[in-house]
């Protein structure tokens, strides 16, 4: 380990030194997982280094808006194209429209409650981080924008993922395909409610918890059900591509495909937070000790 | 050649502490380009490559205390946990600097196999890292940056020294 003699040597040596920056980052490691502290500490180094990703993100800025110069064809396919869209969409919404008047009547009339309409805020995705580890991407706006922890991104097709961490300018958002990220969704076939887990690889998902004998086909969609509070329900998540059911195992394993993507599209929806969920009811504490006392008695 | 060597290191002896923060600056950037697909597996993580450069070539400015500052800027730049990218850099940093005698004794070329070993070394750490918080594990062509990035290194005292040339040019003008 003598790297230097000793009169040349400056402060603690080599190994007292990668001891002290190695449990330092075990320790900003275990604090940043665990305990999910030090968003300050991160909230300065993203405030440095925020004009330095402006700057990587000049390049491709430029790219575009160069390539913009050279599309007007190609636009005009796309105005054809979405005219058409347009028309369909119309002619939807109309019949969209007087079903939800009439959602509201029949609602009105069994007296439930009203579902929520959720407002939405367009952002632009930034940059797709280059970590192997987890799914992330990061969008433009950020806290002093409104957005808050928790809300749900989505794109013209489905739900994209989750804000997980905030800035003042930008904010990082997990995508459901990130490692053990789950959705709680249902089918929109037979209404059947289940979990959809992100396995950590581009493109695909697990759907989790179903009998191996539950009446699931290759090609369902999955919405999501909204019972968690935090994604709006009936926004589509996944189609089912492949379904294994062994009677070895209790579950069968059911393989879909994310329906939206972040390589297509570059603006993606930021759905305004639900209104918090009603809380569970206490349970009635006094008769589970009762309960557990008894229990014992018993036992004994 | 290891006379030639020496040689080099004379002339990198009086690189200003503002110059090895600017190059460390430009590899955040490059590091920080929106890169997909393929470019983005084949792409170097450049500010280890610096990072490695510096800790052989001045070992007694760039040591383990700015490799760590700079895996924090890459972990909040790329998202990662927070002191993954420090770990890996300055444990790199630190086999750089145990080997940093020895290395300057090959010449840059052979200089290659062992600049891959380094940077495999920081990479190692961040997948061990990477299994114990129970993340994704990244696919093979994770550890193809390395690679890339050993090959890269013979341009390196070029790419590094071009500023420095200018330098006493501007003061002739």
């Amino acid at each position: 380990m003598e790297t230097a003699p000793q009169f040349f040597r400056h402060g603690p040596g080599p190994l007292a030194r990668l001891l002290f920056f190695a449990l330092l980052s075990l320790l900003l490691m275990v604090m940043d997982t665990r305990f999910k502290y030090l968003p300050e500490i991160r909230q300065t180094i993203a405030m440095v280094l925020n004009p330095l990703q402006r700057m990587a993100y000049l390049p491709a800025e430029i790219f575009d808006q160069v390539s913009g110069l050279f599309v007007s064809r190609s636009l005009v396919d796309e105005i054809t194209h979405l005219r058409g869209r347009h028309l369909s969409d119309q002619g939807k919404l109309l019949e969209l429209s007087a079903l939800e008047a009439e959602n509201v009547q029949l609602r009105n009339l069994l007296e439930m409650e009203l579902r929520v309409e959720v407002q939405s805020t367009t952002a632009e995705i930034l940059y797709i981080p280059n970590d192997p580890f987890s799914r992330k991407v990061t969008l433009d706006k950020g806290s002093l924008s409104g957005t808050q922890l928790g809300q749900v991104v989505v794109d013209d097709v489905g739900v994209i993922g989750q804000i997980t961490r905030i800035y003042p300018w930008m904010s990082e958002v997990t995508l459901i395909t990130d490692k053990d990220h789950s959705v709680p969704v249902q089918l929109v076939r037979n209404g059947l409610r289940s979990m959809v887990v992100g396995i950590g690889q581009d493109g695909i998902m697990e759907l989790r918890y179903l009998a191996a004998n539950a009446d699931i086909q290759s090609g369902d969609l999955l919405v999501t059900s909204g019972i968690d509070g935090i994604y709006p329900p009936g926004l589509p998540v996944a189609t089912v591509s492949k379904i294994e059911s062994d009677t070895t195992y209790s579950f069968a394993r059911i393989t879909c495909i994310p329906a939206a993507g972040v390589s297509r599209n570059r603006q993606v929806l930021i759905l305004s937070p639900l209104p918090p969920i009603p809380e569970r009811p206490e349970e009635p504490v006094e008769s589970i000790r009762k309960d557990k006392k008894r229990g014992k008695i018993g036992l004994r | 050649m290891a006379f030639v060597d020496s040689s080099k290191h004379e002339s990198l002896s009086n690189v200003g502490n503002r110059f090895i923060v600017l190059s460390l600056i430009v590899a955040l950037v490059l590091n920080l380009l929106p890169l997909q697909g393929i470019a983005l597996s084949l792409r170097p993580d450049c500010v280890a490559l610096l990072v490695l450069y510096w800790s052989i070539n001045q070992p007694q400015r760039v040591g383990m205390g700015a490799s760590f500052i700079m895996g924090l800027m890459m972990d909040v730049g790329d998202a990662s946990m927070f002191g993954q990218h420090a770990l890996s850099y300055s444990v790199m940093s630190f086999i750089a600097l145990l080997m940093h005698r020895r290395l300057r004794i090959f010449s840059i070329y052979k200089q290659i196999p062992q600049v891959t070993l380094l940077l495999l070394s920081a990479q190692l750490v961040m997948l061990l890292t990477g299994i114990l918080i129970n993340a994704n594990l990244p696919e093979w062509d994770f550890l193809l940056a390395s690679v890339s990035g050993a090959l890269l290194w013979p341009l390196l005292p070029t790419l590094v020294r071009i500023p420095q040339r200018r330098r006493p040019d501007s003061n002739v003008l």
